[in-house]
C-alpha cells in the first residue's frame, strides 16, 4: 500500500486541535446545507402532497392557476364537454378554498377546505388513523388531520364543531397530512365542501381526468387544450413541477434555502481550506524534502487531497448523524426535513468536492516551494 | 554504472540582484565518478551548498551545464529534474529531515514509494538498509525515539534504499558528536566502496578527510585545490 494515505493521515491526526477545529467546520457547514436541503425537499413534497395521493391521468385547471391551492374557477360544465372527449373514461371535480373553522368554544380559526366526489375516487384523505373514509359522503362529515386537534379544538372521531355556520362533525382522522400554509386540511364530499366554502355548484377549482385504458395521455391533452379554452391540462408530473416553481421560486421561499445552501458550501469550503492551508505551512519543510528526494506534483497532490477527502469523510460522517437526529426529532414539526438516501450520497459528492476544493491552495502552496530550503536548515 | 555518473562544466549562479548580487559560483568543473567519496571543503559563504544544489538538480546554474548520468539538465522541467533525482541522486541532510509522523522503516519507504515501489519487495529492500546501517531493531520507531546518529543514519538509509547512482550529502556529521560523525562517515564511506556509488560530502570538518578518495577545496565560489587521497580503511576507523 502507498504511504500517501499513511503520511496524509497522520499529518491531519498529528495537531488534533486543529483537526477538531476542521472538523467542526465541515460537520457545521453539511449539518447547514443538509437541513437547507432537507427543507426545500419537505417543502417541495408538502406543495405537491394533494397531487401526490390522488391516482390521475390529467389535472384540468383554470389557464390562471399555478398550484393545487389556487383559487381560480371553472364551470361545471366543462365536466360534459371533457367526457365527451375521445379517451376520456372520467371527470371528477374538485373544490377547494379557504373557510372559517368555529371551534366548540366559539373561537374561530382558518380552514382549508378540499372536496371531492369520494364515490367516484375523487380526492380524499389518506394516512387515515380512526374512522373510514366512505363516511364523508355523510352529510355534515368531514376529515381533519389529528396534528391540528388543538387547533381546530376537537379530539377526534365523533368531535363536533362548525364550518361557515355550518355544523360539522369528524368522521376521519388522518396523520401527517400537514398543509405548508400551516393552514388546516379539512376533507368533506364536493356537496359539502362547496357549502363550506360558498361556491355555488355551477363550479368547480379543479377537474380530475382519468382516460381510458391504453390511451395516448399528450395526444388527449392537446386534443382538450384545441377544444377548451381557458385552462391547463397538466399531467401530475407537470402540475407537480408548476405548483414546485410557483411556490418555491416565485416567492422566493426556495431560492432563500438554496442561497443559504450555497453559503454554508462556502463557509465550509473557507474553513477548511483555512485549515488544509495552515496544516500544509506547518509541514513545508516535509513537502520540500518530498521534492528534493523526486517526489513529483502528482504524488504530493495526492497527500493533500487524501487529507481533505479524510477530513470530508470523517466530517460528513458526523454530519450525517446529526442530521439523522434532527430528521427525527423535527418529524412532527409543521415543516418537515426531507433527507432522502439520494441527498445524502449527493452530500457526501458535495463535502468531498467542497473538501478537494479546499485543497487547492494549499497545492497551490506547495508548488511554489522550493526544493532546496531543506539544504538551509 | 560506471565512470563519471555526475560532470559538470563551467558553473556559475548569480544569486540576488541590484546590489545583493552576489557570485556565489564561478567556472566551477567537476566530475563525480561512482566508487569514489568526494569531499567538498570550503568555508561559510565559499558555495558548497550552491553547488550542492545545482548538482542535486533543485537549483538552476545562470551558466555551465551538469549531466546526471549522461543526461542534460540545462532547461529541463522541474517535473523533469524530480525525475532525475528520483532515479539517479539520494539526498543526506544537515538535519535529516526525516517525517516525524512515519517510523524509520516508513521514513526509508517514502524514497520508494514516491518512485511507485511498493509492497513486499520494497519492503524487504528497507529492511536490507536500515540493517545494512545497523538499525534493524528500531525500524518502528518514530524519529523523536531515535538519537541523532541514528536519525542521520536512517537519513542515509533513504537516500541508498532506491540504488541511485549519486549520494549527495550536505553537511551530515555537523550535528552529531564526534563518534556518530565517524560512523556516519563510515557507512558513507562503505556506500562509495561496496555499492559503487558516487557519493559527495560538503563538510568544512577536517576530521573526516580520512574517509575521502579526494578532496576539493572551494572559496568564494571557485574550486581553488584539489587533492587526491587514500582514504583509511573502514575496519581501521571503526577500531580506532
Amino acid at each position: 500500500m502507498s504511504l500517501v494515505f499513511t503520511l496524509a493521515s497522520r499529518n491531519l491526526f498529528q495537531d488534533r486541535l486543529r483537526f477538531v477545529a476542521s472538523l467542526i467546520g465541515i460537520v457545521l457547514s453539511v449539518v447547514l446545507v443538509m437541513v437547507q436541503m432537507g427543507l426545500y425537499f419537505g417543502f417541495g413534497r408538502m406543495i405537491t402532497t394533494m397531487i401526490d395521493h390522488v391516482s390521475t391521468d390529467l389535472w384540468i385547471v383554470s389557464a390562471g392557476a399555478n398550484c393545487f391551492e389556487d383559487l381560480s374557477l371553472l364551470s361545471i360544465g366543462m365536466q360534459k364537454r371533457l367526457l365527451a372527449i375521445d379517451g376520456v373514461a372520467e371527470v371528477v371535480p374538485v373544490v377547494v378554498g379557504f373557510s372559517a373553522w368555529m371551534r366548540p368554544d366559539g373561537a374561530m380559526t382558518p380552514v382549508f377546505v378540499v372536496g371531492s366526489d369520494i364515490a367516484a375516487g375523487g380526492l380524499s384523505p389518506w394516512n387515515v388513523v380512526e374512522g373510514k373514509v366512505q363516511s364523508l359522503t355523510a352529510s355534515g362529515t368531514v376529515a381533519i388531520d389529528r396534528s391540528y386537534y388543538d387547533r381546530l379544538g376537537v379530539s377526534g372521531v365523533g368531535a363536533t364543531a362548525g364550518i361557515r355556520g355550518l355544523p360539522v362533525t369528524v368522521g376521519v382522522t388522518t396523520d401527517g397530512i400537514r398543509s405548508f400554509t400551516t393552514t388546516p386540511y379539512v376533507f368533506a364530499d364536493l356537496g359539502g365542501a362547496r357549502s363550506y366554502i360558498g361556491l355555488p355548484a355551477s363550479f368547480t377549482s379543479q377537474f380530475l381526468v382519468r382516460l381510458k385504458q391504453k390511451a395516448d395521455v399528450q395526444g388527449i391533452r392537446q386534443n382538450i387544450l384545441s377544444n377548451i379554452s381557458g385552462i391547463q391540462a397538466l399531467t401530475p408530473d407537470q402540475f407537480r413541477e408548476q405548483s414546485r416553481s410557483f411556490w418555491l421560486f416565485g416567492t422566493g421561499a426556495g431560492v432563500a434555502l438554496l442561497a443559504g445552501v450555497l453559503l454554508s458550501a462556502i463557509v465550509g469550503t473557507a474553513i477548511v481550506a483555512q485549515t488544509l492551508f495552515s496544516s500544509t505551512k506547518d509541514h513545508l519543510y516535509e513537502f520540500a524534502t518530498l521534492r528534493a528526494i523526486g517526489a513529483s506534483n502528482g504524488y504530493i497532490y495526492k497527500v493533500i487531497i487524501c487529507q481533505a477527502v479524510l477530513s470530508a469523510i470523517i466530517g460528513f460522517a458526523i454530519a450525517a448523524l446529526i442530521g439523522n437526529a434532527i430528521v427525527h426529532f423535527t418529524a412532527k414539526s409543521a415543516l418537515q426535513i426531507v433527507i432522502t438516501p439520494s441527498l445524502l450520497i449527493e452530500l457526501f459528492v458535495v463535502t468531498v468536492v467542497m473538501c478537494v476544493v479546499s485543497a487547492i491552495a494549499a497545492i497551490l502552496r506547495v508548488i511554489r516551494v522550493d526544493p532546496a530550503i531543506v539544504l538551509t536548515r | 554504472m560506471t565512470g563519471p555518473i555526475i560532470e559538470a562544466a563551467n558553473l556559475s549562479k548569480i544569486l540576488g540582484t541590484g546590489p545583493g548580487r552576489v557570485q556565489a559560483l564561478k567556472d566551477v568543473s567537476l566530475t563525480l565518478s561512482s566508487g569514489k567519496l568526494t569531499i567538498l571543503m570550503g568555508p561559510s559563504g565559499s558555495g558548497k551548498t550552491t553547488l550542492l544544489s545545482i548538482l542535486g538538480c533543485m537549483l538552476a546554474p545562470t551558466g555551465g551545464t551538469v549531466r546526471i548520468c549522461g543526461t542534460s539538465t540545462s532547461g529541463a522541467h522541474p517535473e523533469d529534474l524530480a525525475r532525475i533525482r528520483r532515479q539517479h541522486i539520494g539526498f543526506v541532510f544537515q538535519s535529516y529531515h526525516l517525517f516525524s509522523t512515519l517510523t524509520a522503516a516508513e521514513n526509508v519507504r517514502l524514497a520508494l514509494d514516491v518512485r511507485g515501489e511498493q509492497g513486499h519487495k520494497a519492503m524487504a529492500k528497507v529492511e536490507e538498509v536500515l540493517a545494512s546501517v545497523g538499525l534493524s531493531s528500531k525500524m518502528a520507531s518514530f524519529p523523536h525515539q531515535l538519537s541523532g546518529g541514528e536519525q542521520q543514519r536512517v537519513a542515509i538509509a533513504r537516500a541508498i534504499v532506491a540504488e541511485p547512482s549519486a549520494i549527495l550529502a550536505d553537511e551530515p556529521t555537523a550535528a552529531l558528536d564526534s563518534a556518530n560523525g565517524q560512523m556516519t562517515m563510515a557507512i558513507l564511506s562503505k556506500i562509495a566502496k561496496e555499492r559503487d556509488r558516487a557519493v559527495l560530502v560538503v563538510t568544512h570538518d577536517p576530521r573526516l578527510f580520512g574517509f575521502a578518495d579526494r578532496i576539493l577545496y572551494i572559496e568564494d565560489g571557485s574550486l581553488t585545490r584539489e587533492e587526491l587521497s587514500e582514504p583509511t580503511s573502514i575496519k581501521e576507523l571503526q577500531g580506532s
